[in-house]
């Protein structure tokens, strides 16, 4: 029979739409509205995973986010095989693929479970005590078996199709939870009008609401309540429900991230919705209702498949009509088991109820049971399971007030309910840095002192009445929305209150005993008072030395057990042994949602200049500079790198090359004091400087290493056109206005990035001048009106332009600055009127060749942040009569006047044909003992078309004294030997640049 | 010391291991001490265990205002490596990894040092050019530190998209072999057990609240919650809360203290084989030996004592894993955590003496002092024993600010330690 | 993510900001002055507390304007933002403002 547990009646499940899919292969039906857990109880499968260590048989522990040990691999399609998925939270669909984790062969029968008897050896902490000989072994043997034990289930090993999205939001109020207490607070803060925003974990609101069937609220039952209460929100324009939505952090100045899961419950296509959405919301106000987890009970075999949590248990009769055994036995220390045994009683189930309390310790909520015809036993102990894959029997005991017990009973069963209290979900209160306090009476670490604007309500403040937790909603929800609105409800009083167990009192060996705390990461009572013995007495020590708590729940349903049993061997109050902080996130997050769609070409912004088209349709290999992309070199034919950056460097020198150097930054420097404030900010001297005429600017930051470098043009007394290096632009501009807003506020001075606006063509080489001269207008270009290092306004082809007579490339050149929008066209115009003169393209590997041909520097390749003007050989831009500029004063510290500092020089290879590595190490002596004294390295290395050898260039510690010196240069077979010699390789003289 | 190996395992587990007792002893301060450290951190434990194992000097106390190894001793990605540029840090971090090599056997205690090596990989040719030179400055410095083409990168470590589709596409990568990770909490442990065994006084909740000094200036001892402890010699290895501890001193120090996030995935089977550093991308990861992924962000913009970050820190950094490793976008992020990182100027520490005689300082790791542990501690315990620094800490003075001998292995390299 | 209340624009995420370190160390007139210790404390000494700090923000995704805020570096919480060149409102003014000269941020990205 299909689902032989599924009840006949009852639960809020679709029983018009069955659905399927399948577990280990083995078909599972179940309905619209069903977990795969409470599918799987359905069909009487209780067995679905082995435990990380032991490999001991589990199931189905709870019916929530905080499910120990219920992880399945869940395929969805192909490259939508994901690990780790908790059956109680994963909605069953058609065409899902579930598997069980952490076996082999087979779940039902796992090699691994020899742990299992070895058990007596693996206790907490035990590697760090053994594998460490021989010292070898733990690299090669021990590791990778530890390894291969460990980790649950299998990582995706394909790229993931899925897609996810990310928004930002704001709002008055956010709530936390969609039970009765979350729901309240949102009606009372949407009726102010405010905002509000109701984020729950699960597929439908409601929370405890979902799965009480007797409860009334306001005279009505409580579904019918809930019903009424969603309309309502829902018909208000200023509440967004968001259902399957996990508020999982709670960051700085109530920066609250939540994750939504968007299709995974959807069968089939979905378009293009994403799989989830990463919500990030800035609330005015929080109201945490995120409800509380129940307790395990800590005994003997404490794990079996069967044994699950008593609320658990109601839920899934309730809520889901499915019977999680025929014959149920509830254990327990409090009143709430008393409920789900009535539920489950109420349901036809066979049930027995064993209570730790004593007769006299129990409420009302015993006489009712027993008058249910319940057979209760107060003042009983759980001292064991029956069972292996499948609990078959509950021992029981009756103990006395000094601890000892009774004769034993075993009630068969096969299905166990256990609650040991209950824990406020204090998790996002305790990330948003809000003080926890004891609390005695309920047993439980409780918000305290608020550090953000939020406040708890319900369970998650410690108010388990039904009644009491809609008021307190009420009251939170109308606060956090200023208001003064507060009501009460009335409703079905709630069973509550318990007496805390840490271990339940057994008539066995505790040593031999295996009473589980930490479900998945196998942490038993045992091994936590082990740790205490040997000196673990934080109870962060107790976690990291067993790894209680450590698990994929996050010790939800353990955290108060550990604490519990540290406290009591160390016979002090739970405060005095601590409680951990809670960390986001609150449950696991997909790293998928976390990126969203920042990846690829949304990874960072792509930078292109007007003429890229341009270049790609000529075929350019472009290169990474910074966020820009560049084109790197412009190959013809079958040309490799090398060979295009030959050609282009020749038909630089010998004809005329055009380069697209719009990635400088530009920055505008305007004002009557602009002058002044170059003068403080650069090296060089600049009030004498006359407009019209340029200057290469050199800027240091204030511990006097070199920031960023570029030409400068006076475009009028007032007025600088400055620039920068390509990655240099933003930090330039930043460290301009840090200067003058913060520390010179006197200077009338303003600053524009102009680097968009202006594009830049770079015309290089000895006819330069022919190809612009027929479509400039407006200026003289004869080298006596329009000399090297000038800056000229005018037009070519029509357009306006700063026409700068400047080269990095020690020819005759020009860089054309034009508006960005017609840079384009102007550049079209002069590679058509350069046809005639063997006009060619280059890129930025030319471009690098070419300047280190004349021994120019490059900020960034030359230089690392730890290099002066002198060490590159440009002191002599220092302006000696300012007094005082950025970087001046550290220029005179002891270690940077010292002698033996590096500085720039070229390499010229014995074989003219090497070329060296950069980065490549320089040594004098190749026969020195490891480690060598190096003397510097190889900044820039090159063929060089124009010179016909290999050139480079370097740091090198006193470099400029070994002129001529022959040294010794790293290469990946060994070492070179070089030659000092100057860093200028071609055209020593400067000549060509003036033509 | 009861010591550990596989028969006292053995034989304990047919006791129900009963007679396993405290790995360090939990004693109350005594008045005074030859050498007390302020901290319980990696750094502070190693220091105490070297004193006493090197120097003879047991007679120590350790003061840790919390418990042991609960700072970034138990909050870093425990990434080891000494494949720095300078010949300073090389000498330094190599020292450490030398001492690392040997750890568990001499500890007698696992500490789970894996040389599963670390890839760094370069993104643009800058990153080229700047490994390179790592590359043959290590060589020539004795450490091993390799050239990877793109395709032996994706070979050693085949969860790495190498395709053309990244936005920063992986062009190669320098690989020590002989780098990993290890078991933090482990190293603390471990430290702390063998210190303790050799009669240093480990002494937790135990916060320091004032340095108390003589007419001279001299520092003669500590204000603690537990009283004053008197100490011919103190050394401060407070980390991100040096600051605080020096201004006790009337000292003020060149360093910032800023969070630091990282964060684990759920565990997973054995995915990832080793350690890859992304700088351009600002991300590094590894596997632990219980399966979660260890991840690594940056450092928050802003100072901060409250060991939390910003999301957006922890965003970027998995949009960078989830570029280079673009399997990893159905993994789960499990738990995320925030340290508070002391950092210099120069980022490289701050290791001997201060202006206060008899007060010394290790501080100034960042975002790298887990790998240094053992040679940290091996260098300032000499230090604090002699007087004087070791010649491998002796180029880490506070006076290097000054005089502006600065060891700036980020500028030089724009790599994240 | 911090919440920044800007002196010009108002409340913005902090990923529009760039923070500048410790405010209120003004450049010295002379540097040329200084002693190499002196001119050291004034570039890297910080005072670093744990508690209230006073530090430098730049807008530089919004206004582009620079200011300065009173933070609390144990929890985060702004006390105040206030323009550049002007003294905090609140009473707890931090006692590194009445210090010796201190530097802007050191940078040490080439």
């Amino acid at each position: 029979m299909a689902q032989p547990f599924r009840l006949p009646r009852g639960g809020r499940v679709d029983r018009t739409r069955p659905i399927s899919f399948t577990f280990n292969g083995r078909t599972i039906e179940g309905f619209q509205g069903d977990s795969v857990a409470s599918a799987l109880l359905a069909n009487g499968v209780h067995l679905v995973g082995r435990s990380f260590k032991y490999h001991r048989p589990r199931g189905i522990l709870s019916h929530g986010s905080d499910e120990p040990s219920a992880l399945l691999s869940v395929d969805r399609g192909r490259g939508r095989i994901d690990p780790n998925n908790r059956a109680s939270v994963v909605e069953a669909r058609a065409g899902l693929k579930t598997q069980s984790q952490n076996h082999w062969p087979s779940l039902e029968f796992d090699v691994g479970a020899v742990n299992d008897l070895l058990s007596p050896v693996f206790v907490a902490g035990f590697y760090y005590k053994t594998f460490m000989w021989p010292r070898k072994f733990w690299d090669k043997v021990y590791e990778p078996i530890i390894r291969g034990a460990a980790g649950l289930g299998k990582a995706p090993v394909e790229a993931d199709p899925d897609r996810y999205a990310n928004r930002h939001a704001h709002c008055d109020v956010l709530v936390v939870g969609a039970g009765p207490t979350g729901l309240a607070a949102a009606l009372a803060a949407a009726k102010t009008g405010a905002r509000v925003i109701l984020a729950d974990e699960g597929p439908e609101p409601g929370g405890s609401l979902l799965h009480d069937v007797t409860s009334e609220i306001d005279g009505r039952p409580a579904a019918a309540w809930l019903a009424a209460t969603l309309a309502d929100l829902d018909a208000r324009e200023n509440v967004i429900l968001l259902p399957r939505t996990t508020v999982f952090g709670y960051y700085n100045h109530n920066h609250v991230a939540l994750t939504e899961r968007v299709t995974d419950h959807l069968p089939g296509a979905t378009g293009t919705a994403p799989r989830e959405r990463l919500w990030q919301v800035r609330a005015e106000q929080v109201v945490l209702a995120g409800g509380s987890h129940e307790r395990p009970l800590v005994f003997a075999d404490n794990d079996r498949p069967g044994i699950l949590l008593a609320e658990s248990v109601r839920v899934f009769i309730n809520r889901y009509g499915v019977a999680p055994g025929r014959r149920i036995v509830f254990a327990t220390n409090g009143a709430s088991a008393y409920t789900c045994a009535h539920d489950a009683k109420a349901a036809g189930l066979d049930v027995t109820l064993v209570d730790f309390r004593t007769e006299s310790e129990c409420g009302p909520e015993l006489g009712r049971l027993r008058a249910a015809g319940v057979e209760v036993l107060t003042g009983h102990t759980v001292v064991g399971s029956k069972g292996r894959k499948r609990v078959t029997g509950l021992l029981v005991a009756p103990v006395g007030s000094d601890g000892r017990c009774g004769g034993r009973r075993l009630l068969p069963c096969d299905c166990v309910g256990m609650s040991g209290g209950w824990t406020p979900a204090v998790h996002l209160f305790s990330q948003s840095r809000g003080k926890l306090a004891y609390d005695a009476a309920r047993d439980a670490f409780l918000p305290s002192v608020s550090a953000q604007a939020e406040r708890s309500a319900g369970a998650a403040n410690g108010a388990y009445d039904l009644a009491a937790c809609l008021a307190e909603g009420y009251a939170a929800g109308a606060a956090a929305a200023a208001s003064e609105d507060r009501r009460s409800f009335t409703a079905t009083p709630t069973a509550t209150g318990f007496k805390p167990v840490r271990i339940m009192p057994t008539d066995a060996d505790p040593t031999k005993q295996r009473a589980f705390v930490d479900f998945q990461n196998d942490v038993t009572a045992k091994d936590i008072k082990l740790a205490v013995r040997e000196g673990f007495q934080s109870i962060e020590h107790v976690k990291r030395y067993t790894t209680t708590g450590m698990a994929t729940d996050q010790g939800k349903t353990s955290n108060m057990n550990a604490l519990g049993i540290v406290a009591g061997q160390l016979d002090k109050s739970l405060p005095g042994v601590g409680t951990t902080t809670f960390r986001p996130p609150y449950t696991p997050v997909t790293f998928g949602a976390l990126v969203g769609p920042a990846r690829h070409a949304l990874f960072d912004p792509i930078r292109t200049t007007p003429i890229h088209e341009w270049a790609e349709r000529q075929g350019a290999k472009f290169e990474n500079v910074a966020l820009w992309r560049r084109a790197w070199y412009f190959p013809r034919g079958s040309e490799d790198l090398h060979a295009a950056v030959a050609r282009e460097c020749k038909a630089v020198r010998e004809g005329v090359g055009i380069f697209d150097a719009s990635t400088l930054g530009k920055i505008e420097v305007v004002g009557p004091d602009a002058a002044e404030f170059m003068n403080r900010l650069y090296v060089n001297p600049w009030l004498k400087l006359e407009p019209g005429r340029c200057r290469y600017g050199l800027m240091l930051k204030e511990d006097g290493y070199i920031l960023d470098d570029g030409v400068v043009a006076r475009v009028s007394q007032d007025c600088f056109h400055v620039t920068t290096t390509t990655g240099g632009a933003a930090r330039v501009l930043g460290h301009m206005e840090d200067y003058l807003q913060t520390e010179w506020p006197e200077l009338e001075v303003f600053l524009t990035s102009t680097t968009e606006q202006w594009s830049v063509i770079a015309l290089q080489g000895p006819k330069a001048r022919a190809v612009i001269a027929p479509l400039v207008d407006g200026i003289d270009l004869s080298p006596e009106a329009f000399p090297h290092m000038a800056m000229r306004t005018g037009t070519i082809c029509g357009v306006p332009t700063r026409l700068f007579r400047v080269s990095f490339t020690g020819e005759l050149g020009f860089e054309i600055n034009v508006p960005s929008d017609q840079a384009a066209a102007v550049w079209e115009a002069i590679f058509a009127e350069g046809q005639p003169h063997g006009i060619t393209p280059y890129g930025t590997e030319t471009m690098h060749v070419l300047r280190a041909e004349k021994g120019y520097i490059i900020v960034g390749q030359e230089t690392d942040g730890t290099v002066t003007p002198d060490d590159v050989g440009l002191a002599g831009m220092i302006a000696k009569a300012k007094k005082d500029f950025v970087g001046k004063r550290s220029l005179a510290r002891p270690d940077v006047v010292a002698t033996g500092r590096k500085q720039l020089v070229g390499l010229v290879t014995a074989d003219p044909k090497l070329v060296l590595d950069e980065g490549a190490q320089i040594v004098s002596d190749t026969n020195q003992p490891i480690p060598m004294r190096m003397l510097g390295h190889v900044t820039s290395s090159y063929w060089s078309p124009n010179c016909g050898r290999s050139i480079a260039m370097a740091l090198v510690a006193d470099g400029r004294l070994l002129m001529g010196n022959t040294l010794h240069v790293t290469t990946p077979e060994g070492f070179t030997t070089v030659t000092v010699v100057d860093p200028v390789f071609f055209d020593p003289k400067g000549e060509r640049i003036n033509a | 010391m009861r010591r550990f190996s596989l028969s006292s395992l053995l034989s304990e587990s047919l006791n129900g291991h009963k007679g396993w007792g405290r790995q360090w002893r939990d004693p109350q301060p005594k008045p005074a001490y030859d050498v007390v450290i302020v901290g319980g951190g990696g750094h502070g434990l190693a220091t105490a265990y070297y004193l006493a194992t090197v120097h003879g000097i047991t007679n120590v106390a350790v003061l840790e205002k919390g418990w042991i190894g609960g700072g970034n001793t138990g909050r870093n990605t425990t990434i080891i490596r000494s494949n720095y540029l300078y010949d300073e840090s090389a000498a330094l971090y190599e020292h450490a990894l030398k001492l690392w090599e040997g750890l568990s056997q001499e500890l007698n205690y696992n500490v789970m040092f894996s040389q599963r090596g670390v890839l760094m990989l370069a993104h643009n040719l800058h990153d080229v050019q700047s490994f390179k030179r790592h590359v043959y400055a290590n060589r020539l410095n004795g450490i091993d530190n390799e050239w990877l083409s793109k395709e032996e990168c994706k070979e050693f470590c085949p969860p790495i998209d190498i395709s053309g589709s990244l936005r920063y596409p992986v062009l190669g990568g320098a690989l020590q072999r002989r780098a990993g990770t290890a078991r933090h909490d482990a190293v603390a442990w471990g430290y702390a057990r063998g210190a303790d065994a050799r009669g240093v006084d480990i002494i937790q909740n135990c916060e320091v609240k004032g340095i108390r000094r003589d007419a001279s200036g001299a520092a003669i001892g500590v204000e603690t919650t537990r009283g004053f402890i008197g100490a011919n010699r103190i050394g401060v290895v407070a980390a991100g809360h040096t600051s605080t501890v020096m201004a006790m001193a009337d000292v003020r120090m060149p360093l910032e203290s800023y969070p630091l996030q990282a964060l684990v995935s759920e565990p997973v089977k054995p995915v990832f084989p080793c350690v890859v550093m992304s700088n351009a991308v600002h991300a590094y990861i590894s596997q632990s030996d219980k399966g979660e992924l260890v991840i690594g962000a940056g450092t928050d913009q802003y100072t901060s004592y409250s060991q939390q970050g910003g999301l957006h820190i922890t965003t970027h950094t998995l949009d960078a894993i989830c570029e280079v490793f673009p399997q990893f976008t159905r993994m789960r992020m499990l738990r995320s955590w925030g340290g508070i990182v002391d950092v210099t100027p120069d980022r490289s520490p701050i290791i001997g003496k201060t202006p206060v005689k008899n007060l010394f300082v290790n501080c100034g790791w960042g975002t790298g002092g887990f790998k240094a542990t053992p040679g940290s501690g091996h260098v300032f315990a000499h230090t604090l024993a002699t007087g004087a620094p070791h010649a491998i800490n002796a180029p880490f003075t506070l006076d290097r600010f000054r005089t502006g001998r600065l060891i700036d292995e980020a500028a030089a390299a724009a790599v994240a330690h | 993510m911090l919440l920044i209340d800007c002196p010009y624009c108002g409340k913005r995420p902090e990923t529009e900001f760039r923070c500048g370190g410790q405010a209120h160390i003004a450049r010295p007139t002379d540097p040329s002055a200084l002693s190499d210790a002196d001119w050291s404390e004034h570039l890297f000494v910080r005072a670093n507390p744990r508690g209230v700090h006073a530090e430098r923000w730049n807008h530089i995704h919004g206004c582009g304007r620079w200011f300065n805020a009173l933070r609390d570096t144990v929890s985060d919480r702004f006390i105040e933002t206030y323009p550049v060149g002007s003294e905090p409102t609140t009473g707890s003014h931090p006692s590194q403002g009445t210090e010796p000269t201190r530097s802007t941020q050191t940078e040490t990205r080439a």
